[in-house]
């Protein structure tokens, strides 16, 4: 079973976020980068198969040239191999297009099964796995909480409103995962050692049979045009009351007279 | 140029889901301001009664794919079914209600005919002749704006909760027409659906919405949730650390890992206000906060913060929602 992992690289959700004075962006200095939450758990149940049916797993990015790092986070827990797609006529792109670069750039591995995040929490899209399941023209399930894996054919549940949903899907197959799917493990020491020393191997547009003018800004079909902080909350009040039944009585009040849903 | 709006009907037992009502009420003033029609689109098996309902509920035009392949949602069958309406009616904005299966087949659907996507939009305006929305980015310490580019389809996977419901009047009615698509075999199979017990209402839907946190200390705690929720008709939730500890399942969790909420209340009990958990609630028209720590966080961002012991507070609250109610 050949896996490939799409992961991409994301500030850490620890650290404030500031836009920048013009709403262009937001700052990156100083940011700390990692590899985005969910893929760490795509990366952990690639392993998993591997571990369990035999094969190979391969990480993809498609980000500059930082995002190498989150591609080392993935070999540091295990992944076999790594493919960075990196281009400056990649700026300005929307998710299709990194899908569809990402397509492509699957086209050109082994693989009989994709896993790929539920979301990645800088733009929470949730649009790259969806996208990139059509132009490789596979069916897909989205945030999944399980996967089991005989005779080509994926078991997976997927959580929605109100209950579980179990799908077979026949491979290859693209998945997104949802958090529950597992515990990802932390890199060890030799992982980390060995992940320093590998290839990895690096594709420009070029390389991938894109013309710029198809994936790049002048292809997007949505733009961002301004970034903002959210908007204040009103200052609220905060009391100590007296006693549990004067707390009580005041989030009563509130509820029926500001609030009104009472 | 494009200028209808659809609607992709969410629905269970022949009846529009809330969130429907919530597209059709903003996408009837997005139709008005284009000088187009809104059109609902329903897929399932049976409708029942679903296309007069939506009708009621001001759509002009119903559009019904009524086909076995559809009984349950299926990626496949719904990404064929859509992007041929889409193809061949060419409508200006299609909304898609941010569900499990909406937000499964829009993007597939934006791929498929070549459609600008948005997904959690919670606002979106037209503004020198063209089509915008926002939403929030970076576990929401950011807010975006995006442009769609060109005449369309612009595609946008719409927020539960940000737009005020369509109102029904009974006797409206529309155009209801059944269209004849091929609807292909899926590949992926339905197996199986499990059911989760919970209130009558679905968290992301309800008005009042009362939250746990670690501070709760163990699963059987919840019961003093469920007992103020059920006299607030609200649904209850959770941080994470609950989940984590089997407390509650994951279908609970608000937050970054979790759901996003914006109930016109949020009720937060023992939750610290991590920014992770912010990025699921801090939508929320008012936060009450109740926690012992006058320092946490979560007084930042709350409406009206009461600082006290939950297990004493809880129950009291309990006590006088109910006389309250009582009294009318
Ligand atoms: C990548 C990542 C993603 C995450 N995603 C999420 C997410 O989606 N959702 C989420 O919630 N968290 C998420 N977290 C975790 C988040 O960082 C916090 O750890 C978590 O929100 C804390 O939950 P809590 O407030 O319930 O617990 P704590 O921070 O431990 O707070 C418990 C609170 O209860 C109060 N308390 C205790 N006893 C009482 C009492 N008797 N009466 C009143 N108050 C009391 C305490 O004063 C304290 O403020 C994520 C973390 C990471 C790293
Ligand atoms: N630039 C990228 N490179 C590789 N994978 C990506 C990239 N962007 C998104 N993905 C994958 O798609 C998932 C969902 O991302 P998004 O649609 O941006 O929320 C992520 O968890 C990754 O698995």
């Amino acid at each position: 079973m050949d896996v490939v992992v799409c992961v991409k690289q994301v500030p850490d959700t620890e650290q404030p976020i500031r836009v920048r004075p013009d709403g262009s962006g937001i700052e990156e200095q100083g940011l700390n980068w990692i590899l985005n939450y969910y893929d760490e758990h795509a990366v952990e149940e690639a392993l998993r198969v591997r571990e369990k049916h035999g094969g190979t797993v391969t990480v993809v990015c498609v980000g500059p040239a930082r995002a190498t790092e989150a591609l080392r986070t993935a070999l540091a827990m295990g992944a076999d191999e790594a493919v960075h797609v990196q281009d400056p006529a990649l700026e300005g792109a929307d998710h299709l297009a990194v899908a569809r670069v990402l397509a492509e750039t699957i086209r050109q591995l082994r693989c009989d099964l994709v896993l790929c995040g539920r979301l990645a929490t800088d733009d929470n899209a949730s649009v790259v796995g969806p996208a990139l399941a059509e132009y490789l023209s596979l069916p897909q399930a989205t945030a999944i909480s399980k996967l089991d894996i005989s005779d080509g054919v994926a078991t997976v549940e997927r959580e929605v409103e109100g209950g579980v949903e179990v799908l077979q899907v026949p491979l290859p197959a693209v998945f997104t995962v949802e958090r529950t799917i597992n515990e990802p493990r932390y890199p060890t020491l030799p992982g980390i050692m060995k992940a320093k020393r590998k290839e990895i191997r690096t594709l420009t547009l070029q390389d991938l049979g894109l013309e710029p003018g198809k994936v790049g800004a002048q292809a997007a079909r949505v733009r961002y045009s301004r970034f903002d902080p959210p908007p204040r909350r009103e200052a609220g009040r905060v009391v100590t009351p007296d006693s549990p039944e004067e707390g009580a009585r005041l989030i009563a009040q509130f509820l029926q007279e500001t609030a009104k849903v009472l | 140029m494009a200028k209808d709006v659809w609607v992709i009907a969410d629905h269970a037992g022949g009846s529009p889901r809330r969130i429907t009502l919530e597209l059709l009420g903003k996408g009837r003033e997005l139709a008005d301001g284009r000088g187009g029609r809104l059109a609902a689109v329903a897929l399932g098996h049976p409708l029942d009664g679903l296309p007069r309902a939506l009708g009621e509920y001001g759509a002009d035009m119903v559009l019904c794919v009524e086909h076995p392949h559809l009984s349950s949602y299926s990626t496949e069958a719904y990404t064929a079914v859509l992007s041929e309406l889409v193809q061949q009616r060419a409508p200006w904005l299609v909304m898609v209600p941010s569900t499990a299966w909406g937000r499964d087949c829009a993007p597939r659907l934006a791929a498929r005919v070549g459609a600008g996507v948005v997904t959690d939009v919670e606002a979106l305006w037209v503004q020198d002749g063209r089509l915008w929305a926002r939403r929030p980015m970076y576990t929401r310490k950011v807010m975006g704006t995006v442009e769609y580019v060109g005449d369309g389809p612009h595609l946008a996977v719409v927020l539960p909760k940000v737009f005020a419901p369509a109102e029904r009047r009974e006797g409206r009615s529309a155009d209801v027409e059944a269209v004849a698509v091929q609807v292909p075999e899926p590949r992926a199979r339905l197996a199986e659906t499990r059911s989760l017990q919970r209130e009558r209402v679905s968290l992301t839907e309800a008005e009042v919405v009362v939250s746990g946190g670690r501070g709760l200390r163990g699963p059987e705690n919840f019961a003093l949730l469920d007992a103020l929720a059920a006299e607030l008709g609200a649904a209850v939730g959770s941080s994470r650390p609950p989940v984590d500890s089997g407390w509650v399942p994951h279908d609970y969790e608000i937050g970054q890992t979790g759901k996003t909420v914006s109930p016109t209340v949020y009720i937060a009990v023992g939750i610290s206000g991590a920014p992770q958990h912010l990025a699921g609630m801090s939508g929320s028209k008012y936060i009450v906060a109740i926690n012992k720590d006058p320092n946490a966080p979560i007084f930042q961002v709350a409406s009206l913060g009461v600082v006290g012991d939950l297990f004493q507070i809880v129950p009291k609250l309990t006590e006088e929602v109910r006389r309250l109610k009582a009294q009318g």
